[in-house]
């Protein structure tokens, strides 16, 4: 038997449950706990396609130092669901911990030596003190968070605080759930070595940071971000942005003289309805949104050329998850990267935002309005299910008071009335961006015809080649001028430098930074480069130039974002290595680290510096 | 093609309308389309309808699909934003649009393969919802941009020009309409100029989703024997239901009507509609009753025109949205961010 696994504040927990069986609350109200107690966790629920009965995981990353990416691994396997047992069992760390239900006896060949075994006869305890088998079942849920807490040291005021606050006014149902809570807490005590290595403690790590999915904050954004038409259809995991729209709009948009709406949401007939609708509110001077994946996406593929053609705002929010087709919708991928880069039939190129968590979820979602209009052409905020549908601790929303929407270049009654020349597709400014004006602006000067053919400057049909060019030639220019305003690359460079580069994006992030840290413990330092946005800042290609091998790290199985560097920034494909994480599960902070530490060993790539000691 | 600019010469002798406008000034570019055809002729009841009713141009977004009929908004209305979208998927733009403004006029302009084929799904959506908007579709029965390919509303048993016999059954997108809960429904002809404008005035005071199924002969590919969309076939087989007459606060109700042979429908923001009942006991407000009657005439090889049902008491999508009366489009950030204090009240609430 090796050492037990022994840590205070880092380490993960992972929960096997069966789907619908009330897991979900009590697992967050553990993770809720950790983090009450100032300790950084972030949960993961990794789930089926399924109401009822298949296996659900939840993992919680316990990290002090911050880290809330998937880690890899599992220390602490709370396996309470029978069928996945012998995978669950064998995820376990060597020297972990496995907590199970004990009422019926499990044949050694089904346990490991390696690990501590942590029995109580959960089943058990529940008929003893229930007799209504749903509350069996609730309760059994809370009686191992108790059980949990008492084998990990976690704070049962704070538990408790969370019950009260959960139940707010049901002083039944708190005292029901507390007795649940003392009761997993006290067997524990009474039968299992209390505590075990795996220790928690108080701190200060979470600082004010908030905790929030994805989805929500990209909806929050675009609540923020002045967008008043929604339309969608519902497709896992995007879903909760059009709800979590709705929810806030009900909280912040009501007018208040007459009760009435500063909002309106349809539930589309499907997704070219969406983008439909999208486009033509656009058109029409609001601003519209869509929520989708990518499923969604490929339907809307006609439209998009529309909107890049004809030069209308849309903004998508494109939850990805695993493709092709209904491939595995409820886990997550970075595989819409090169489909939303250029969606469409014909020459298209689309700006792309990559949030990295919920909080610039939040900030791109309400920016994505302002480039949108700014640059008259559909914006992507690319989430996935990873930052889409978890819960994460992220930095609070912020919002400067003094910001102003960025409604692009419209000419009012009062400009076209001046007698100013109006050509729809005039580049006065020379940055490829034209002016427009809304239906309805002037009695008789701006009105214009939008049509997805080939024009003039003045908006009037032609098919004359050298018209035709003219117009892709702006265009190309117009999307230039993107590359000067989307949100710029962040880069982190190893303290003394690296010939070494990663480029990564959007979810991988937390694990990217993880594993920059486990490699320089090995003695390999990287510098970083996240990438926020397409087009690709200028910034980037420096990056790659001044590193003699650059692992792009996504998750898919095409290097999606690095064919799209290849081919828009030129660059020789033997300077961009693939680090490729692509089966539904988050990409691991783990996983990086080796997949580069192996790179490095077999290409004999000195490490610049030695390990720290 | 070319796009000649028309002369913008005004007569001094044209009439004006109460907006003080000629009919001149709700023309738009010379048509493109052939000679003869159907489509054309609606472009000129949409024109004198507009005027009519003295609607100011630029407050009427016109949009439409993509075939010979979507074609059709760049030839009237030149002060109004047009907006040719794709094959089949006007409606959900128009929707769109008309949620971001809802103090325009909509106009939708489709033909029966944008409707009816590729965009038979928007079609029943846009309706079903109740979007204030006229809805025409230009009927010819045939694919008229791609050359002559059936529709899905051409009759089973008609004969294309190369001779081939349609074997599929037909779309009736009126009677369709019924069925999805819209609540204006009509067809007419191209061929009837009285009866089409006034449907159409009708329809753009409805304050609700309106449906003209306009039968709209193609001169090049649907107008020879053995076609059920031919100016003759439909000249020979129309039988209208009524004749209508739109009664704004304005005018005077003149009757001049023999009594029991009119019928009056006030709709809900005041406008008249009187109706001089062709059909004997047709209910106009009988949405069953319709469906019925259409199916009867369809069996007599008829095709029924006029106003085929009309809901008075009809609401808009904004209605069951309940949206402001102010259109959204003209909200700014103080109507629209809920503000820096809300965000720290949010942040405290997720800590
Ligand atoms: C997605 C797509 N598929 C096919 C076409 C080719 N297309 C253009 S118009 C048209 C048919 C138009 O028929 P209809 O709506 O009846 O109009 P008409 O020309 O008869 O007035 C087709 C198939 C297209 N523009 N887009
Ligand atoms: S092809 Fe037919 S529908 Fe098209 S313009 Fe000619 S007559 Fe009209
Ligand atoms: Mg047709």
């Amino acid at each position: 038997m090796p050492q037990p696994l022994a840590s205070v504040n880092d380490f993960v927990v992972k929960f096997a449950n069966v789907n619908g069986s009330g897991s979900a609350s009590a697992n967050r109200l553990f993770a809720r706990a950790i983090q009450r107690m100032g300790i950084p966790a972030t949960p993961r629920n990794i789930f089926p396609s399924n109401i009822q009965g298949l296996p659900t995981w939840y993992e919680v990353r316990v990290s002090e130092a911050g880290h809330l990416g998937a880690r890899g691994g599992v220390d602490l396997m709370v396996a309470m669901n029978p069928q996945t047992w012998d995978q669950d069992v064998a995820a376990i760390d060597a020297g972990g911990y496995l907590f199970f239900d004990s009422t019926r006896p499990i044949p050694r060949s089904r346990l490991r030596e390696d690990i501590t075994l942590l029995g109580l006869p959960l089943t058990e305890i529940c008929n003893r003190a229930y007799a209504d088998p749903r509350e069996r079942q609730l309760f059994k849920n809370i009686i191992y968070i108790g059980a949990l807490a008492a084998l990990l040291e976690l704070e049962i005021p704070v538990v408790e605080t969370l019950l009260a606050e959960q139940f707010k006014g049901k002083e039944k149902l708190i005292a029901a759930n507390l007795h649940a809570l003392h009761l997993g807490r006290d067997e524990a005590r009474a039968h299992l070595p209390c505590p075990i290595g795996l220790t928690l403690r108080r701190s200060d790590g979470v600082g004010d940071r908030i905790f929030i999915d994805g989805n929500s904050a990209a909806a929050l954004g675009a609540v923020y971000g002045g967008a008043t038409v929604a339309a969608w259809y519902p497709i896992t995991p995007s879903t909760s942005v059009a709800e979590a729209f709705e929810r806030y709009c009900r909280r912040t948009r009501i007018d208040p003289a007459t009760g009435k709406n500063r909002f309106a949401i349809v539930q589309a007939e499907d997704e070219l309805a969406a983008i439909g609708m999208v486009i033509g509110a656009a058109w029409n001077g609001a601003r519209a949104f869509t929520a989708t994946s990518g499923p969604g996406i490929s339907l809307m593929q006609e439209f998009l050329g529309l909107a890049y053609f004809a030069e209308i705002p849309a903004v998508i929010f494109d939850v990805q998850r695993g493709g092709p087709s209904t491939g595995m919708p409820t886990r997550t991928q970075q595989a819409d990267v090169l489909l939303c880069a250029y969606a469409s039939h014909g020459d298209t190129k689309h700006v792309l935002l990559f949030p990295q968590d919920p909080a610039e979820s939040f900030a791109f979602g309400a920016t994505a309005f302002d480039l949108a209009e700014r640059l008259q052409t559909p914006v992507f905020v690319m989430l996935d299910l990873d930052i889409g549908m978890n819960e994460r601790l992220c930095a609070p929303f912020a919002w400067d008071p003094a910001r102003r929407y960025d409604r692009g270049k419209v000419m009012g009654f009062d400009e076209l009335e001046s007698g100013r020349d109006f050509g729809r597709y005039l580049d006065l400014d020379e940055d490829g961006i034209p002016w427009r004006t809304y239906p309805g602006a002037h009695p008789t000067r701006g009105a214009f015809f939008t049509r997805g053919s080939s024009k003039d400057r003045y908006a009037r049909y032609t098919e004359a080649g050298a018209a035709y060019a003219d117009n892709m030639q702006r265009l190309a220019l117009k999307f230039e001028t993107a590359r000067g305003l989307v949100p710029r690359p962040l880069r982190h460079d190893a303290p003394e430098g690296s010939r070494l580069g990663v480029i990564y994006y959007g979810s991988t992030s937390p694990a990217m930074d993880e594993a920059a840290d486990l490699l320089a413990a090995r003695g390999t330092a990287v510098d970083r480069l996240r990438i926020r946005a397409f087009p690709f800042h200028d910034d980037v290609v420096a990056f790659i130039r001044e590193h003699e091998t650059v692992f792009v790290v996504e998750q898919n199985r095409d290097a999606q974002l690095r064919s799209l560097l290849l081919i828009e920034a030129e660059i020789d494909p033997a300077r961009l290595k693939r680090v490729l994480h692509y089966d539904g599960t988050p990409i691991t902070a783990r996983f990086i680290a080796e997949a580069i530490a192996e790179h490095v060993a077999l290409s004999r790539i000195a490490p610049l510096r030695k390990a720290t000691p | 093609m070319t796009f000649l600019p028309k002369p913008k010469l005004h007569h001094p002798e044209l009439p004006t309308n109460a907006i003080g406008l000629t009919r001149r000034d709700y023309e738009g570019a010379i048509s493109t389309l052939c000679a003869g055809c159907g489509h054309d002729s609606i472009s000129a009841a949409i024109i004198r309808a507009c005027f009519e009713l003295a609607l100011p141009p630029h407050r009427i977004a016109k949009l439409s699909g993509i075939g010979c009929s979507s074609k059709t908004p760049t030839y009237f209305l030149g002060q109004a934003h047009g907006f040719n979208s794709v094959h089949g998927r006007m409606p959900s733009v128009l929707t769109g649009a008309n949620l971001a403004n809802r103090d325009l006029i909509y106009l939708g302009v489709s033909g029966d393969g944008d409707s009816a084929s590729i965009g038979l799904g928007q079609f029943a959506h846009a309706l079903r919802r109740g979007v204030n908007m006229v809805y025409v579709v230009e009927n010819n029965g045939v694919y008229g941009l791609t050359k002559g390919q059936f529709s899905a509303t051409s009759d089973r048993g008609s004969k294309s020009k190369k001779g081939a016999v349609n074997a599929d059954s037909p779309i009736d997108l009126a009677g369709l309409a019924l069925e999805l809960g819209a609540s204006f429904v009509a067809r007419s002809f191209s061929g009837d100029r009285e009866q089409l404008v006034s449907l159409l005035k009708a329809a753009l005071l409805h304050p609700g989703a309106a449906i003209i199924d306009c039968i709209s002969p193609c001169v090049a590919f649907n107008n020879h024997a053995g076609s059920t969309k031919s100016y003759d076939y439909v000249r020979h087989h129309n039988e209208a239901v009524n004749r209508i007459e739109v009664i704004t606060g304005r005018e005077p109700i003149a009757v001049d009507y023999a009594p029991g042979t009119t019928v009056a429908v006030t709709q809900h923001d005041g406008t008249v509609l009187r109706l001089r009942k062709l059909a004997a006991d047709y209910d106009i407000e009988d949405r069953s009753a319709a469906i019925n009657f259409l199916e009867s005439r369809r069996r007599e090889g008829e095709i029924a025109t006029g106003l085929l049902y009309v809901e008075p008491g009809a609401e808009d999508l904004h209605t069951h949205l309940g949206t402001l009366e102010t259109p959204l489009n003209a909200l700014d950030e103080a109507a629209l961010c809920p503000g820096a204090d809300a965000l720290a009240a949010i942040n405290a609430a997720l800590r």
